[in-house]
């Protein structure tokens, strides 16, 4: 039975990336290495106003004088931030008509299955394209305008609403707040932009399409996202990249905002290139992502579905400051072939009545490590706080892991917690059991793993359920064990 | 329909079966009795091709095709039914779900396209309301917090929808009371008819008191020694089987 399970698990390290295809185009792409001049031309490229340059270069000094962290539980060779290309950009200038648009980079999207089109798209969501390190395209805009609803690229927004961009930026993630963080502040180059009024539920579901394509280029793109006073978003984002050899550099940072009564769910499904069977390549994804509920009776919302990367350090989290606010993070995160994740949340509770909900989900195969590193903390003056976290780990094949950190660090007594940890194998009980009832192999291995996802799944927008659930039947084809 | 010839079997260097000829004929029910440890689940699991076990010796015939070195779905898929003693959990996948998915899985096989939802429904429903199962079993995850009643109702329901050639029930009548007793084998009286066979492991006469056999067989230490009809357990019932062993 052992044997035979390492033959299938080794066929499955063998499976091609489905996106692994790169698009050749004419681009513009800084030389390698970061330095205030590189900044500067970035800033200076994109037009900025000098409060956003003075922005990035505080956030640069700040950088220059922190170390990478490491207390994660992740190896991986050190990153040369010199040998890395800050800024890629098609040749071909797109002033944000699909008419301009390289059809190069139209015919990418097509293959990935994003059609911006908007004749073609999926009823209901709005998309905008970022490939490398700028915005391509952004769908139903003027459907979205009609409602007051703002959605565009930062770069954009930077140029059309400075007021609400200079508000809010940094405010949830402070370019202080780590490495990573501090780094995507000062080079940043894209990213989206949304702001919701007042009492508005948002007609379509926005979704943002990133991709990387150029080699030996870091991208950090910037997310921004502020639901005015009892407004309503459902936001989803999704990512893959070429299959190359070397590995490249993808930090992020995702900002929200939900004023007084607003509700923000952010979904994620991500999917860059996870590296060979050896380890070879893939993206590093150091991700920083915080929304606050500022306002009274808000609510965050977190879902992820992390299939890719070669390494994933992210930690969705929320800070509930508003009384009677909700914090939640639903989470699956799989890892097979060499790949690493450490992955959970921060929930932290300021004001009172405030409730978090976490639910992770760790899937691991291969050699894959999977850790869970998720925090508590209720403040002072949180009375009647309450968390329920429940972590989940699922074993396929024994060459891999799973692993559990919660913090919890409560300073008000009447707060309620709950913490539940699992880990089990896939049972050779459960295979037997459907086997027996006429159902092969990676059948009952994508209804078991779906199953045990099921209460992360059914958080999801319905059209992206059903294609998370795809992803990980064709992520852990053949990996029984 | 079933023919075992010499089957020695076990797990690792213990043999637990040690040589079993068995034949159940078309449209028969047998009987295997015998106490714990004699090898009656062994025997189930070897039939299923539980791959826990190790066939070191004979042969296993399915209606003349040889079915000894076949993989367990296609065993089932072959005609092949388990009632499992102690049915597992799938957590999260609902016994619908989990239904259809074996139900298209045979239909596949026979080439034909996924069963209709209306129809799939429909026929469940039926099934349900003779085991006395409300409508929405079909939603709770599979063998989930079911009660030991409901896990061998779940089988049961699970033996009438995929309707196989043979089942082979692994001491269904445990952890019964009465009346989820005369459900279940009520169940099993559906599903008998001239062209299936049924094979009851069992250890005690209870269910026999509702499904009539045609052969009983008694077992100890991993081999048939003695077959007979229902008078065989009327004598087990009395003497127990001390009287079998010398």
């Amino acid at each position: 039975m052992i044997d035979k399970n390492q033959i299938i698990i080794d066929k499955t390290l063998d499976q091609e990336y489905k996106y692994g295809f790169s698009t050749d185009i004419e681009q513009y792409k800084f030389p390698p290495g970061l330095d205030e001049n590189v900044i500067k031309k970035l800033s200076e490229i994109k037009e900025e106003p000098q409060w956003l340059l003075d922005w990035r270069l505080k956030a640069y000094k700040n950088w220059q004088k922190m170390t990478e962290p490491k207390w994660a539980n992740i190896t991986y060779d050190p990153i040369d931030y010199q040998s890395l290309s800050y800024y890629a950009a098609p040749k071909r200038k797109s002033n944000k008509s699909l008419d301009d648009v390289d059809p190069e980079i139209l015919e990418t999207y097509n293959k990935l299955g994003i059609s911006l089109n908007e004749q073609k798209r999926l009823e209901g969501v709005a998309v905008d394209a970022v490939f490398d390190s700028v915005s391509v395209a952004t769908t139903f805009k003027k459907e979205l305008s009609k409602h007051g609803v703002i959605f565009c690229s930062f770069s954009e927004a930077v140029k059309n609403h400075p007021d609400i961009v200079k508000k809010y930026l940094g405010s949830v993630i402070p370019y202080t707040d780590n490495y990573f963080a501090a780094l995507n502040s000062a080079v940043f180059s894209d990213g989206s932009f949304v702001y919701i009024p007042k009492g508005v539920r948002c007609p379509l579901e926005l979704s943002t399409y990133f991709r990387i394509n150029a080699t030996n280029t870091g991208q950090f793109e910037r997310t921004l996202i502020i639901a005015d006073e009892g407004s309503y978003v459902s936001y989803l984002e999704g990512c893959t990249a070429p299959m190359r050899d070397e590995n490249q550099l993808h930090a992020a940072c995702v900002e929200l905002v939900a004023l007084e009564g607003a509700t923000i769910k952010y979904s994620t499904i991500q999917n860059w290139f996870s590296g060979d069977k050896n380890g070879r390549g893939g993206i590093y994804n150091f991700v920083t992502k915080r929304g606050i509920c500022e306002g009274d009776n808000s609510t965050i919302s977190w879902t992820q579905v992390e299939t890719g990367s070669s390494i994933t350090w992210k930690y969705p989290s929320v800070i509930m400051k508003g009384n009677n606010s909700v914090g939640e993070f639903y989470s699956v995160a799989v890892t097979k072939n060499k790949q690493q994740a450490d992955t959970g949340t921060k929930m932290i509770h300021m004001g009172k009545n405030t409730k978090s909900t976490i639910i992770s989900k760790g899937i691991s195969a291969g050699e894959g490590q999977n850790t869970y590193r998720g925090g508590v903390k209720i403040l002072k003056n949180a009375s009647n706080a309450r968390n329920f976290s429940q972590c989940d780990s699922i074993l396929i094949g024994n060459k891999c892991g799973a692993h559990t950190f919660p913090y919890i660090d409560v300073q008000n007594p009447t707060a309620k917690m709950e913490h539940e940890a699992t880990t089990s194998s896939i049972g050779e009980d459960q295979l037997f059991y459907c086997n027996q009832r006429g159902i092969n192999l990676d059948d009952a291995v994508s209804m078991i793993v779906n199953g045990f996802c099921k209460e992360v799944f059914e958080h999801l927008p319905m059209e992206f359920a059903v294609e998370a659930k795809q992803l990980i039947e064709v992520t852990l084809e053949n990996s029984v064990g | 329909m079933l023919v075992l010839e010499n089957i020695r079997a076990g797990i690792e260097d213990k043999e637990i079966l040690k040589g079993i000829n068995l034949e159940i004929p078309e449209g028969e029910v047998h009987v295997i009795m015998g106490r714990n440890g004699s090898g009656k689940s062994t025997l189930a699991n070897v039939i299923a091709g539980n791959e826990a076990f190790e066939i070191s010796s004979g042969s296993i015939h399915l209606n003349n095709v040889d079915i000894t070195e076949m993989s367990i779905e296609n065993r089932s898929l072959q005609g092949i039914f388990l009632c499992f003693q102690y049915p597992v959990s799938i957590p999260g996948v609902s016994m619908a779900y989990f239904l259809q998915q074996a139900i298209n899985a045979h239909r596949k096989n026979q080439g034909l396209d996924d069963i209709d939802a209306v129809e799939f429904l429909k026929n469940s429903k039926e099934i349900l309301g003779e085991l006395q199962l409300d409508n929405s079993f079909l939603k709770r995850s599979v063998n989930e917090g079911f009660s030991g009643g409901e896990k061998k109702k779940s089988e049961i329901l699970q033996l009438l929808t995929l309707n196989p050639k043979l089942a082979v029930l692994d001491e269904t009548d445990s952890g019964l009371d009465v009346e989820a007793l005369r459900i279940v084998a009520s169940g099993v009286n559906k599903f008998r008819n001239k062209g299936n066979s049924v094979l009851i492991i069992t250890h005690y006469q209870r269910l026999l008191d509702y499904i009539q056999p045609d052969v009983v067989h008694i077992m100890i230490d991993g081999k048939i020694i003695k077959t007979g009809d229902m008078e065989l357990v009327k004598e087990i019932e009395e003497k127990g089987y001390s009287w079998l062993e010398e």
